[in-house]
């Protein structure tokens, strides 16, 4: 069976390495969710120049890989002089990557609101800023709620890039422990286990919402 | 900065030697994650008993772990049940293993989408239950699926990066070699592979829209 | 330990599994260049090495790539050179008469072990440590080199050995090596982060992620002939023995590198490739 002692023995970098984890993706998902927003208003609002930025963000963003973003927080900005922690390179590099996607979720609840509200909110008088603040978001975020949970699950799991740049995360743990014990297979099922505790739930609640969604439409 | 350093020739070579290696990885990854998303997928919509609730329960699981975990596990812990494999291999049954839990939702709630009355209308017509899902249902969720596949796929080609813990010679282990040698190297070789992921996944991306488009 | 395995996993494992047979029957008629002959390997078990190598024509042995002076992949040349690799050079001439009949294979101090109970590679030649702690999981060769534990920093730095080293400061090591357990006994208040290898260690220290970078000097004097801002200090505080580490159990290999081990040195073959790396005689 599982070796429990490894789990007790080192009860305390686990958790370590799980509040950090927890840290990392509640802080990356409260940056990404304001910067994320920001591009989506960046790529429909009706100024042109705004929705070139906005496009460039998201396409450059999504296509490249997590870790190479996180690697340029890490070992790029300081090359010019701009020195971050492990834990603060790796959070702002998943808030910068988990912003594009955040991004399309959000755009996409927006144009879910039909045209045709839209248009009528104008007509009556109110202005693009008064339209989107009171007709269009509100609906649009309800529609954005469940794939926001997913962006978050994604979120949890993506924060274990940070233990390959010594984040101090759950899997920076989990592998030191699993090195300097040579035992892999039963830290690394603790560790699994570990993640299961946040991402689960989530899952099971993202789940709950999607139907209830799909129900109300 | 030293963009004349960091794009040296000998550099550069090395940069597409790891780069075929990311390709040969996605490539084959690819093709296996979705014969093996197919067969969960068609498993858990013909809900097969037992295997079809097997199947649930390690596609949730799987889907909630994050892929490094999963890549550690096959290289540093598959040995000790006496499953050897070398990096290359290891890396390919991770992404196997995590992109077929993403993928195998897609299938299935493409399935879904097909509507009962066609099912029905083809076994009233007296095709078996088989033939209803091979030759009327599966052709026509597969190309409902294309989008989110390929989205998938590209998910996949960059989640490649992530062997550089396993010190396979791909890509982005190619680039910290380079980085190594000179701090000044760091952005510009940054930059350039960013640029070779963005190529391909984004010629990606507008090939599957082409394709939505014309199914629409 | 395997008995109790498909107990502890449930789900998952049947997904492995599932992906397991999938890729072994797509492995099985291919020979790419990344195939190894795991799947044939014994673990444990001496199936002798020696033998296995004779099979093959073939001495696969595991060797650092990012480590300059002990093995270094060059990304120009794509060779790798260094102490480590002259030592298994000399293996290969002695088992198979021809030092070019080798396979190199890239390990870290995570992978190495790993690797070698997988059967991926015959030996590890890797600047490891011999510990008691090893000796549970490897056998080892005789002593093949003597290196101590050291700091690297940057040439300008106030840190001249473990005295200097302060609270808040922090120590980049690479993960699963020796350097990290000393460091956190013989310096208890600094901060020690491990990364994935050396390099990557190098990168952090290099770009500001540390105030020094702790492991063997061997592998220090290394990276700073690599990079003339930092500089070693001149202090040892461990001695850091090195074996070249084979299969447990392996009696027959153990002795044809020892036996080739004392050769060398009666022969002088070893000092010279001692000279050829550090640039000095072996002190005896």
């Amino acid at each position: 069976m599982i070796d429990m002692s490894i789990l007790f023995d080192h009860w305390d970098m686990f958790l370590q390495g799980f509040g950090n984890t927890l840290k990392a993706s509640l802080l990356a998902l409260i940056g990404s969710f304001l910067l994320g927003t920001l591009m989506a208003v960046f790529r429909i609002a009706p100024v042109r120049p705004l929705n070139w930025l906005g496009t460039a963000y998201v396409e450059f963003i999504r296509n490249i890989p997590l870790i190479l973003v996180v690697f340029v927080f890490f070992v790029g900005l300081p090359a010019i002089g701009i020195r971050l922690e492990s834990f603060v390179a790796g959070t702002l590099g998943l808030t910068v990557y988990t912003a594009a996607f955040i991004a399309e979720t959000i755009r996409a609840g927006i144009l879910a609101v039909s045209k045709g509200q839209t248009e009528a909110a104008r007509s009556s008088g109110l202005t693009y800023v008064q339209t989107m603040r009171y007709v269009v978001l509100p609906q649009a975020i309800k529609i954005v709620i469940p794939p926001m949970g997913n962006q978050f699950i994604n979120l949890v799991k993506n924060s274990s890039v940070l233990g390959v740049i010594a984040g101090l995360d759950l899997m920076y743990f989990g592998d030191l422990i699993s090195a300097d014990t040579f035992v892999t297979f039963d830290v690394y099922i603790f560790v699994a286990v570990f993640y299961l505790i946040l991402t689960l739930p989530l899952s099971l609640l993202v789940g709950y919402l999607e139907r209830r969604l799909a129900r109300a439409r | 900065m030293d963009f004349i350093g960091a794009y040296a020739p000998s550099h550069l070579t090395f940069l597409l030697e790891g780069f075929w290696v990311t390709l040969q990885v996605a490539f084959l990854s690819i093709a296996l994650s979705f014969v093996v998303s197919v067969i969960v997928g068609v498993i858990r919509y013909a809900r097969i008993p037992v295997l079809s609730q097997v199947l649930a329960t390690a596609v949730e699981l799987v889907r909630n772990l994050p892929l490094l975990l999963i890549i550690f596990f096959t290289y540093f812990a598959l040995p000790e049940i006496g499953i050897k494999l070398d990096k290359f291999y290891a890396a390919i049954l991770a992404l196997v293993i995590f992109e077929s839990a993403m993928i195998s939702e897609i299938v299935r709630s493409g399935l879904n989408s097909i509507e009962k009355g066609q099912i029905e209308a083809a076994r009233s017509s007296g095709l078996t239950y088989m033939q209803t899902l091979w030759h009327v249902v599966l052709p026509q969720a597969l190309r409902r699926m294309v989008p989110p596949m390929v989205s998938q796929f590209i998910s996949l080609l960059k989640d490649t990066s992530l062997a550089v813990v396993i010190a396979l010679p791909e890509l982005m282990n190619h680039a910290q070699i380079i980085n190594g040698r000179n701090v000044n190297y760091v952005i510009p070789t940054f930059l350039l592979v960013a640029v070779m992921y963005f190529v391909v996944n984004y010629a990606l991306s507008i090939i599957s829209k082409r394709l939505e488009n014309r199914h629409a | 330990m395997k008995k109790s395995v498909w107990k502890k996993v449930t789900g998952l494992g049947l997904v492995l599994m599932l992906g397991a047979s999938v890729l072994a029957g797509c492995g099985a008629g291919k020979t790419s260049e990344g195939a190894s002959q795991g799947g044939q390997a014994a673990s444990g078990a001496a199936a002798g090495t020696v033998a296995k190598i004779k099979e093959r024509g073939k001495f696969v042995v595991g060797v650092k790539y990012d480590l300059n002076l002990f093995g270094l992949k060059d990304p120009a040349t794509g060779n790798v050179e260094g102490f480590d690799i002259d030592i298994a050079k000399a293996i290969a001439k002695k088992v198979l008469g021809d030092e070019n009949k080798i396979e190199l294979k890239e390990v870290t101090s995570k992978t190495r072990i790993p690797m070698l109970k997988n059967g991926e590679i015959d030996a590890i030649i890797a600047t490891m440590t011999v510990t008691e702690e090893r000796k549970k999981e490897v056998d080892f060769s005789d002593i093949y080199f003597m290196a101590g534990q050291s700091l690297l920093v940057k040439k300008d730095s106030p840190i001249n050995g473990l005295k200097d080293l302060q609270k808040g400061m922090k120590v980049v090591t690479a993960k699963g090596s020796t350097s990290a357990k000393n460091i956190r006994e013989k310096a208890p208040d600094v901060e020690v982060l491990e990364f994935e290898n050396y390099a990557e260690a190098f990168t952090a220290l290099k770009a500001g992620q540390g105030d020094a970078l702790t492991t063997d000097n061997a592998l220090l004097y290394g990276m700073a002939k690599q990079d003339p801002n930092y500089r070693v200090t001149e202090e040892t505080f461990t001695e850091e023995p090195y074996g070249i580490a084979i299969n447990k159990g392996d009696a027959e290999f153990v002795k044809t590198v020892n036996d080739l081990l004392k050769e060398m040195k009666d022969n002088g073959e070893y000092d010279k490739i001692y000279e050829k790396w550090i640039g000095e005689k072996p002190k005896k």
